[in-house]
């Protein structure tokens, strides 16, 4: 019951804020909800499955370069097109990508996403004519709902249906994910989270679980990737690039990856935290590092384990 | 019939585990595999499994050969296994670890936005069999809070759980108190009985439940059989019961009669 009020009153500010808020903290939430619909993604892989992806930035560039090479390059405008596309991108990059590492674990499954993230950085920095290269692509304005909304402001247009745009894929990505962790399939995730062996013994088939729980993820990942270019307006291969796959992992962290809302909670003090850091002091990745530091040894089921029951995390798990 | 394993050879470099081992297992037997530590028990599980391919010989289950064909692939053709260290999923429940082996079993697994809450005939078949080790009061329990008796008892019914044909169980009552074992016997025999066990083979080490449970025992020696009988013919063999029981045998006051009634 504690759940379902807090959501409805998360639900309810949620929908008042571009309508209270200064316009500067509403598209602050813009990033929020984009990488929201990333982490649920990767979590999947994290928290369920056991798996800690260290290169998912490839598929949040995948979904940015796929909305910006269809606005700028195909005039292709409308974002219902755009986010399946970038999906779809995403599944065929994940299949052959996700069939290789999931074959290995811990830090060999990490090390072999990192590897593929940084092929792809280095495929988008070089291929200037297909991606611009280091200066990227323009995302531009996409359509909502049949609509260019030509009327709006840049801002008006971000703070307002962008922002509901976003809001409602976000639910959408969240209810579909709280349905997929408690699917017959989201309970074998977790059995190879918990005991590989084990899991096995009982005839769940390791690594094609481990794949579909990859291909969900990238999913997520390149359609909360897509949503993210809108508001920046320009995709440059810095999103495919590791230290991004770093920052998601960290958020996931920072808002415990135990708990299904935790990522959610991380994307938002992530961003909220980065804002406010940034805007007194220059070097914010000393202080997220501290950060780090003190959620990994003192509180390892990250904010949200603050606040519930944290499952215990082993420092080495077989 | 069921399971067959000719001449299985297995090496590890120069090291010999098996060293031409053959055996059968027949419709309804309860077979006990004993032997001294280093006699190759644990290695012959894992190649009756499938987990391990052997390096010379065959294993044949129903007619097929399953030479490290893997647990999965065996499971599906009706074979289920336990652990002689107790294997569970220490953040599920009970009623989860048993559900995961009915969905295994059913198949759909892949159903990625179906209702596992919703499924009721997953539920009431995990609860059957948590009924039938005594664990359905336990059904919501984290499975790492269970004491060591009832993780041992989940891991082998989430393996029951699989209604396999056969079930090869790695030192059922290790780790169990004395008090217990023939306790954790009868519930394990009754569970077979209820779920229509083709066979059971297990490695045991307490020779009461050995000599109380099985048809047959089969004992290794250096990677060989040394013998395979009944137990009332292993304890008339004093060679054997000098090399492989270590002592002479003698009967649980409480253990059941050898060659009691079972599946």
């Amino acid at each position: 019951m504690r759940t379902a009020t807090v959501l409805t009153l998360v639900s309810l500010a949620l929908l008042a804020i571009p309508l209270v808020a200064p316009a500067y903290y509403v598209t602050l939430m813009l990033p929020f909800m984009a990488y929201g619909v990333v982490l649920l993604g990767l979590n999947l892989l994290f928290g369920y499955t056991g798996l800690v992806s260290f290169g998912h930035a490839l598929f949040i560039g995948i979904g940015a370069y796929t909305g910006a090479v269809l606005t700028s390059r195909f005039g292709v405008r409308q974002m219902e097109l755009i986010l399946p596309a970038a999906a779809l991108a995403a599944a065929v990059v994940a299949a052959p990508v996700g069939a290789l590492c999931v074959r290995y674990v811990k830090i060999y499954f990490g090390m072999l996403t990192l590897a593929f993230g940084m092929v792809f950085y280095t495929f988008l920095l070089k291929f200037y004519k297909l991606t611009g290269g280091d200066e990227g692509m323009r995302m531009l304005r996409p359509s909502l709902l049949g609509s260019e909304w030509a009327g709006f402001s840049k801002t008006a247009y971000l703070v307002g249906p962008y922002y509901y745009f976003s809001l409602a894929v976000l639910v959408l990505a969240t209810l579909l994910m709280w349905r997929i962790v408690r699917s017959p399939f989201g309970l074998c995730l977790k059995t190879i989270r918990e005991n590989q062996v084990k899991a096995e013994s009982l005839g769940v088939s390791v690594p094609l679980y481990r794949w579909y729980a990859f291909m969900v993820s990238a999913v997520y990942a390149a359609v909360g990737g897509a949503l993210l270019a809108t508001p920046t307006g320009n995709v440059d291969p810095t999103l495919a690039y590791w230290t991004h796959s770093g920052n998601i992992v960290f958020m996931v962290l920072l808002g415990g990856f135990s708990s299904f809302f935790g990522p959610l909670l991380g994307a938002f003090v992530f961003i909220f935290l980065q804002d406010t850091v940034m805007s007194v002091f220059p070097y914010w990745r000393l202080i997220f590092g501290a950060v780090l530091a003190f959620i990994v040894i003192f509180a390892p089921g990250g904010l949200m384990g603050l606040f519930a029951r944290p499952r215990p995390v082993e420092v080495s798990r077989g | 019939m069921i399971l067959e394993a000719r001449g299985v050879r297995k090496l590890y470099g120069a090291y010999v585990a098996l060293d031409g081992v053959s055996l059968s297992i027949r419709e309804g037997e309860f077979v006990s595999i004993i032997g001294p530590n280093g006699a190759g028990k644990s290695t012959l599980i894992n190649v009756l499994t499938g987990m391990l391919a052997p390096s010379a010989g065959s294993v044949r289950f129903k007619g097929k050969d399953i030479g490290g064909i893997g647990m999965v692939a065996l499971t599906r053709l009706g074979m289920a296994r336990s652990f002689q260290l107790v294997q569970i999923f220490p953040e599920l429940t009970v009623l989860e670890s048993l559900q995961a082996a009915v969905i295994s079993r059913l198949g759909g697994g892949a159903r990625i936005f179906a209702s596992l809450a919703g499924d009721g005939r997953i539920r009431a078949d995990a609860l059957e069999v948590a009924t039938l080790f005594n664990l359905a009061d336990k059904a919501h329990v984290l499975t790492r809070e269970l004491p060591q008796g009832d993780k041992k008892l989940l891991d082998v019914a989430s393996a029951f759980a699989l209604r396999p044909e056969i079930i090869l169980l790695d030192e059922p009552t290790s780790g169990v108190s004395t008090a217990d074992k023939h306790a954790v016997m009868e519930i394990l025999v009754g569970a077979a009985k209820r779920i229509g066990l083709r066979a059971i083979i297990q490695v045991e080490h307490d020779m009461d439940i050995v000599f109380g449970y099985s048809d047959r025992i089969i004992a290794l020696h250096q990677g060989k059989v040394l013998a395979d009988a009944t137990p009332a013919q292993i304890e008339a063999d004093a060679q054997v019961m000098d090399m492989v029981v270590g002592r002479r045998h003698t009967p649980h006051p409480n253990a059941p009669h050898p060659n009691a009634p079972h599946p």
